[in-house]
C-alpha cells in the first residue's frame, strides 16, 4: 500500500515556479532520502505533503486523504503525518512534557494523565526521559531537536517528515539526531527526509530522491544511485 | 482669596479618583477595542484590514484634544446629549484602542512564523494556534510597552479638564483660582501623578520578573 503518492504536482510562488510536476510513490514502510541541492525545492515538496504550502495543480495522496481537491480537512491529516523543522519550533513557554502533551490534549482531546504517559513513553524513546521538567532553552540543540521528535511521535503518526533536521546542529551533537531516525526507520514508520547527510541516506533509505529545479531528477536505491549516477547533475551533486 | 488648608488636599484626592476612573474606563474599553482592532488587522479579508488601519491612521495621526472636541461638541450637535465624563470616555476608548492595537498587532507579529508551523503541524485549530501558543509569548513582549501607554492614559487625562470634567488637574486649577498657591497645589498635583505613574510601572516590573522566572 502506498503511503504517500504524489502526482504531477506543480506549485509556484507568484510567477516562479518552484515544483514543476512531481511525482514519487512512497510504499508505507518506505524510508525516502530527498537530497538536491539549496533551493531545487526540497522543503517546498515536503511542506505540501501535510498541507503546509498549497498547490496549483497535481494532487497529493496522503494516509487516505487526498490533498488538491480544495476539499481535505487538514487538521485531520496532520494528526497522521507528523513534521520534524531544521530550527525545531518547540514551544519556549512551555516545558518538555507540555511541549509533548499540548497537541494530545488539545486536538487528539486526551486526559492529562494519560497523556504524560504517552509523553513519558516517546521521550524514552529518543533518550531524554529525564528531562521533562527541562524548558527548550536549557537543552542542547540535539536535544530540543530529540524532543521535536517526540513531539511529532506522541500523535503516532503513519508518516514522519523531516526536514533538514541535522543542519542546524554542530557536528557532534548530529549523531544523537540521527540514531533517532535510524531507530525509528528501524521500527517500520514511513519516512520522508530532506537530508544533506549522504553517508546517513546511504544507510537507512530505502529510495533516494534527487531534485533538480522543482523537479524530480532522478530516483532509485541508495546503492544504484549513488554508485551509478545517470544524470550530470547528480555526478556533479554527489562529487561535491 | 483664602489661604490653602489640609481640606484642599483631600479635595485633590478625591479629584484623583475621578482621574483613576477616567484612565480606567479608557483602558478597559480601548483593551477590547484594541483586541478587535488587531484581529482585524491581521484579517484574511483586505477590506477588513484596510478599514482598522485607516481607524489607526486617523486616531494617531490626530492630537487627542481635537479628539475630545469633536467628541464632545460634535456629539451635542447631533443632538446627543452627554456628559464630560461620557464624552471623555467616548473619545479616549476610541484613541487608546488605536494605540493599544498597534501595540498587540506589533507584539504578535514579532512571534516568528515557526511557531504558528509548529502549531498547526501538530493538527491545533487556529483559535488553539493562538490561544496556546502565539497569546502567552506575545503577552511577554506586550507587557511593557502597555504599561507604558497605560501610563501615558493616565496623563491623558488631564487634557479632559478642557471639556470641563472635574478631574485631578481641572480641580488643581480651581482650587489655585481660589487660594492662589501654585507651588503648593500643582506640586502636589503633579505628586498625585506621579503616584498613580510610579505604582503602575512598579507593579509592571514586578510581573515582568514573574514573567521571566517561568522561563
Ligand atoms: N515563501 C516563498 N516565497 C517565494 N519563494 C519561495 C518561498 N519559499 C521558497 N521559495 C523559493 O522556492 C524555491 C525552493 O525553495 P525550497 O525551500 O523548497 O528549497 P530547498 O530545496 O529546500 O532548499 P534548501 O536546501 O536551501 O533548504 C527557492 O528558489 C526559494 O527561493
Ligand atoms: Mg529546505
Amino acid at each position: 500500500m502506498n503511503a504517500v503518492e504524489l502526482h504531477e504536482v506543480c506549485k509556484t510562488y507568484g510567477d516562479t515556479a518552484v515544483l514543476n510536476g512531481v511525482s514519487l510513490v512512497a510504499r508505507k514502510g518506505s524510508v525516502i532520502a530527498i537530497i538536491g541541492r539549496s533551493g531545487s525545492g526540497k522543503s517546498t515538496m515536503l511542506r505540501c505533503v501535510n498541507g503546509l504550502e498549497t498547490i496549483q495543480s497535481g494532487r497529493i495522496d496522503v494516509a487516505g486523504h487526498r490533498i488538491g481537491d480544495g476539499r481535505t480537512n487538514l487538521r485531520m491529516l496532520r494528526q497522521k503525518v507528523g513534521i520534524v523543522f531544521q530550527g525545531y519550533n518547540l514551544f519556549p513557554h512551555y516545558d518538555v512534557l507540555n511541549n509533548v502533551t499540548l497537541a494530545l490534549r488539545l486536538v487528539k482531546k486526551i486526559s492529562r494523565t494519560e497523556a504524560e504517559e504517552i509523553a513519558a513513553r516517546v521521550l524514552g524513546q529518543v533518550g531524554l526521559a529525564e528531562k521533562l521538567r527541562a524548558r527548550p532553552s536549557e537543552l542542547s540543540g540535539g536535544q530540543q531537536q530529540r524532543v521535536a521528535i517526540a513531539r511529532s511521535l506522541a500523535m503516532a503518526p503513519e508518516i514522519m517528515l523531516f526536514d533538514e533536521v541535522t543542519s542546524a546542529l554542530d557536528p557532534e551533537l548530529t549523531g544523537e539526531v540521527l540514531k533517532v531516525l535510524a531507530d525509528l526507520a528501524g521500527s517500520g514508520m514511513t519516512m520522508l527526509l530532506v537530508t544533506h547527510e549522504m553517508a546517513f541516506a546511504q544507510n537507512i533509505a530505502t529510495e533516494v530522491v534527487f531534485m533538480h529545479g522543482g523537479k524530480i531528477w532522478e530516483s532509485g536505491p541508495p546503492s544504484q544511485l549513488f554508485a551509478n549516477p545517470q544524470t550530470a547533475e547528480l555526478r556533479k551533486f554527489i562529487s561535491q | 482669596m483664602r489661604d490653602l488648608t489640609a481640606y484642599d488636599i483631600q479635595t485633590l484626592i478625591v479629584a484623583a479618583r475621578w482621574t483613576l476612573l477616567l484612565a480606567l474606563i479608557s483602558f478597559t474599553g480601548g483593551a477590547i477595542g484594541g483586541l478587535v482592532l488587531a484581529g482585524l488587522r491581521m484579517s484574511r479579508f483586505a477590506p477588513l484590514r484596510l478599514l482598522a488601519g485607516l481607524y489607526v491612521a486617523v486616531f494617531q495621526g490626530t492630537p487627542l484634544l481635537l479628539q475630545l472636541f469633536l467628541c464632545f461638541f460634535g456629539l451635542s450637535l447631533l443632538g446627543i446629549e452627554v456628559s464630560a465624563l461620557g464624552a471623555a470616555a467616548f473619545a479616549m476608548i476610541c484613541n487608546s484602542s488605536a494605540f493599544l492595537g498597534e501595540i498587540w498587532r506589533g507584539s504578535i507579529a514579532a512571534i516568528p512564523k515557526a511557531q504558528w508551523e509548529g502549531a498547526v503541524s501538530l493538527g491545533l485549530s487556529r483559535p488553539q494556534q493562538f490561544v496556546f501558543v502565539i497569546a502567552p509569548q506575545a503577552l511577554r513582549i506586550a507587557l511593557p510597552p502597555t504599561v507604558n501607554y497605560m501610563v501615558q492614559i493616565v496623563k491623558n487625562t488631564a487634557l479632559a479638564s478642557i471639556i470641563g470634567f472635574y478631574e485631578l488637574s481641572k480641580m488643581g486649577s480651581v482650587l489655585n483660582n481660589i487660594t492662589f498657591s501654585p507651588l503648593a497645589i500643582f506640586g502636589a498635583v503633579a505628586l498625585i501623578y506621579f503616584f498613580i505613574c510610579f505604582s503602575l510601572t512598579t507593579a509592571s516590573r514586578r510581573l515582568e520578573v514573574k514573567l521571566h522566572e517561568r522561563g
